[in-house]
């Protein structure tokens, strides 16, 4: 076999690999859902075998067990009572989750880019040669650039096992999307104010909540298992949520205030809100002359917000601002002003989520029952290895100089530090991508195909031909979180809790789990003293009997519980020490100031849309997370394609129908690639349109989304960049109709 | 014995959650479903109302279904569960007609299929499938000749609505507001 090394990394359509592509040309949707045997009986779920596992469909993680059917099939996926992230129900995705094991697009063999006949192909190899290949090019780069220029993106669970892989080789390069395109924002912060990030499951007690605010979070169409299942609860209570979105989110049809606020203002509708709290003496003044720090500052700070200011800004009655602040103020201290998960906006967002973090600090609510609860977690110990080498430098020097708060490695910087323009000393040459579609989840496509062509190696981790597959020089084809072990999954909570995942059946096709690849590459590259276990059983048992359990115990029970060390709550004015300068709540906050920051939030105005534009706001459905299910058979049974929802004044300007095909093109004359059809809706504004983000899909091996719909991302090409740490605002991108297909070829005669 | 289900219109999000449990459940085939969810939206922005409800067959006490079904294949039985015996159908489709709610379906072997309210997980204690999942817990289930049931327990203590009363067909699936 010869390989030919080729300048330019063009996007390969998998399907020329051969055989397990050409066999995929003709999806057959078969009738059984899953793909199951028929049954004439249901399932017995008493005598069904089970094994325990984790929800791979999102973040969240909900642990449940994988039931088989009478033939050994797996049938269905239920929640595990004993789980706190699911309480034994789980989500639609993960419900619907059998169909990414059963679904036949997926990756099934390592491939490798070719160049033969003149052209770029992906040509199907062995797991030795796919492995050598990338051992080998990782000692070249280590050893022309240093290991440092090898960069880990990841999202994946087994994300875990390529970190420690990575640090292991001398890299400290290591970035998740998640942060800088979506909850970093929000970590610096709450950092900025109480000295803590947030973190995830949020510790928002919500099911003792008696007033819950939401800034544009869509909580129920986000489908965030426990937080949903709280605020269910709490709605059961009769607490009050008061909804600030310009789109009549399912959400907002269920709560007292709904705030159709002028999108981009929302800065402004906070600083009016900690007007009227700190001017009508609503604020908790025992628990902020207590535990805050610069109150005075404060006060002074914003003095002119009133209602009435806000007004002018936010299209918000002052008289609406204010009764939803006294509303705030009776439920205080069980009141919650939720941070929100995607806050990657207008580029104020750190300043935006420090503005919420001060209204929680004033209503007292850090720290008590229905406010925010102290959230405990189990350390997970690491296998005995010798200590990883030091890395020469690290994505903080990358990005620290510019970004002073970033938490963690952004991705979207060390895509930059990929680039032919970076003239810094800190290059990054080789990336590890592993269950994150790049083209997708970080916004200016352009800027990351650039970077991909510029690298000497890249290796894609994934279970579906994502887009980002296209690119790679080498893509090992991961089995679904159904057919393999993982890291333990612990995580914050009321009591600290901890999760096993174990495979229910045996991967289908050469598909191998990402431990095992970190691993055999761990051998290639001489770091086989960092994974001294023979198989992931003997680690995770190791691991479970640090913990005071052992794999055979969890196999059984698949999620513990462990007994809390701290209280849940703040005591009537026991003391507390929060982890910034003054080891108080700082509502002026000297970290910001010391790096040159503004240390309380200031209103920015923000670019609103030109005439015949409108807002570009995306969101997401329940059935779905993103891209990641847009090609789940069960998942796209319930949701198949997004739309663009329009209001009915705007639909009549341009003559729109309900399901017109239109194409959207933004401000900077980007246009989608495919058609989007109109959803003509009162509940959406009319200076905005809104789509679910994760649909047009443009890999064609994805049979079941291939272009329905639009990606939203390829749309979004003006980033605002948070100064302070470095997210990507998304929200300031302006679309207009085109009615007539543009990308029709004319046919010259 | 009489069983019932509720819908709490207030917490319910749409999520088809209901939707998916049941299709691994009952192997209902992708394209088809015995549930489904409904979007009523009123009013113009800002002044709107949202209504959102997971909808199934009504099991009703007056069954047009099985008063139409000329095999016998559609029928009654304990609790007042509304079941079609797949062999003994001819796919006539005059149930489907019959149906106010429109309930069922074509199923691709050749027989109409409806919602059974898990009649095989019920009898033996468990809730069915979409009540057991929803993460919302706006569905429950249970019999209203047993006044600690949960069903009996909403309905007393909730206002309630049924879907297209002036059919006649005394539904009992019941819509909490």
């Amino acid at each position: 076999m010869s390989i030919k090394k080729t300048s330019r990394r063009d996007f390969i359509k998998i399907s020329a690999a051969g055989t397990a592509g050409l066999a995929l040309a003709n999806p057959v949707l078969n009738w059984v859902p899953g793909f199951l045997p028929k049954h004439e009986k249901p399932l017995d779920e008493s005598k069904a075998k089970r094994f325990p596992t984790f929800c791979e469909v999102c973040f969240w993680k909900c642990a449940g067990f994988t039931y088989l059917n009478n033939e050994g099939k797996i049938q269905k996926i239920i929640g595990n009572e004993d789980d706190p992230h699911s309480n034994g129900r789980f989500c639609p995705r993960g419900t619907g989750g059998v169909g990414m094991y059963y679904d036949n697009d997926r990756l099934k063999k390592p491939l490798m880019r070719v160049f033969e006949d003149g052209e770029n192909k992906f040509k199907e190899v062995s797991w030795e040669v796919a492995l050598d290949f990338i051992a080998d090019k990782m000692k070249v780069i280590a050893k022309d650039h240093g290991p440092e220029s090898m960069a880990l993106l990841y999202h994946a669970s087994s994300g875990s096992y390529f970190k420690h892989l990575l640090k292991a080789y001398g890299s400290k390069n290591i970035a998740k999307p998640s942060y800088a395109q979506c909850l970093g924002p929000r970590e610096a912060g709450f950092v900025a104010t109480y000295g803590a990030g947030i973190s995830s499951p949020e510790p928002t007690d919500v099911k003792n909540t008696k007033c819950l605010v939401l800034i544009g979070n869509h909580v129920g169409e986000n489908m965030h298992n426990g937080y949903v299942q709280e605020v269910s609860e709490a709605i059961d209570r009769g607490a009050s949520i008061i909804t600030v979105d310009p789109r009549f989110s399912t959400i907002a049809s269920k709560s007292k205030f709904w705030l159709p606020i002028k999108p981009a203002t929302d800065l402004a509708l906070l600083l009016s809100w900690i007007h009227v709290l700190i001017y009508d003496d609503l604020y908790d003044k025992k628990y902020v002359e207590q535990y805050a720090f610069g109150f005075d500052e404060l006060k002074a700070h914003v003095k002119n917000f009133t209602p009435e200011w806000a007004y002018t800004k936010t299209d918000i009655n002052p008289e609406d601002i204010r009764d939803s602040a006294y509303e705030m103020a009776k439920a205080a201290p069980a009141a919650i002003v939720h941070p929100g998960r995607h806050t990657t906006w207008y580029g104020d967002d750190t300043q935006r989520t420090r503005a919420i973090a001060i209204l929680n600090a004033l209503l007292g609510s850090y720290g008590k029952k229905g406010g925010w609860y102290f959230a405990e977690k189990k350390k997970v110990p690491q296998y005995p290895a010798p200590a990883y080498p030091h890395p020469q430098w690290t994505w903080k020097e990358i990005t620290r100089p510019t970004y002073k708060s970033a938490g963690t490695g952004l991705a979207n910087d060390l895509i930059k530090a990929s680039l032919p323009s970076n003239q810094s000393e800190h290059k990054i040459k080789g990336w590890l991508v592993v269950g994150t579609n790049l083209l997708s989840t970080i916004p200016d496509k352009n800027q990351t195909l650039a970077a991909i062509k510029n690298l000497e190696l890249m290796v894609v981790v994934d279970t579906m031909p994502m887009e980002i597959t296209g690119y790679a020089d080498i893509i090992l084809p991961e089995c679904t979180y159904l057919e393999r072990y993982d890291d333990i999954r612990s995580s914050q909570h009321r009591y600290p809790n901890i999760a096993l995942r174990m495979p229910a059946a045996e991967p289908r096709w050469d598909t191998k789990p990402g431990w095992w690849m970190a691993k055999e590459l761990a051998s290639r590259l001489k770091l086989g003293k960092y994974f001294r276990w023979e198989n992931v059983e003997e680690e995770l048992d190791w691991k479970f009997k640090q913990m005071g359990t052992s794999l055979e115990e969890m196999k059984k029970i698949g999620v513990k519980i462990f007994d809390k060390e701290k209280d849940l709550y703040l005591d009537e004015g026991e003391e507390h020490f929060f982890n910034t300068d003054t080891g108080k709540i700082e509502l002026y906050s000297l970290d910001l100031e010391a790096k040159g920051y503004d240390p309380m939030p200031k209103y920015t105005e923000h670019a609103q849309p030109d005439e015949n534009f409108y807002r570009l706001i995306y969101g997401r459905a329940p059935m779905h997370t993103f891209g990641r299910t847009s090609n789940n058979p069960n998942l796209v049974d319930l949701m198949e394609e997004n739309k663009v929802w329009v209001n009915p004044k705007v639909a009549k300007i341009w003559g729109l129908e309900p399901d017109q095909e239109v194409w959207l093109e933004n401000q900077d004359g980007v246009i989608s690639t495919f058609s989007i059809k109109v959803r003509v809706t009162e509940r959406i504004r009319h200076d905005s349109v809104y789509i679910i983000h994760g649909f047009g899909k443009s890999n064609k091996l994805l049979t079941n989304c291939y272009g329905k719909g639009i990606d939203d991302s390829e749309l979004i090409t003006r980033i605002k960049i948070d100064p302070i740490m470095g997210g990507t605002g998304m929200r300031e991108n302006f679309v207009t109709f085109l009615l007539e297909n543009p990308h029709k070829k004319e046919v010259k005669s | 014995m009489r069983y019932a289900m509720t819908m709490d219109i207030k917490k319910c999000v749409g999520c088809s959650d209901c939707v998916v449990a049941c299709q691994t459940e009952n192997n209902v085939p992708i394209g088809f479903c015995r549930d489904w969810i409904v979007e009523n939206v009123d009013g113009t922005y800002p002044n709107l109302e949202l209504e959102i409800r997971s909808e199934r067959c009504n099991h009703c006490d007056d069954t047009p279904c099985v008063r139409t079904c000329p095999t016998g294949a559609s029928h009654v039985i304990e609790g007042g569960i509304v079941k079609v015996t797949p062999i003994e159908c001819i796919g006539c489709g005059a149930c489907i007609q019959a149906c106010p709610y429109d309930a069922r379906y074509f199923h691709p072997d050749g027989y109409v299929d409806k919602c059974t309210f898990c009649d095989h997980r019920v009898t033996k204690g468990q809730d069915t499938a979409c009540v057991s999942v929803c993460p919302t817990k706006s569905l429950a289930f249970g019999d209203l000749d047993d006044p600690n049931s949960p069903v009996s327990i909403l309905l007393r203590e909730r206002k309630w609505k049924v879907n297209a009363p002036e059919a006649g067909t005394k539904p009992q699936v019941y819509f909490l507001t």
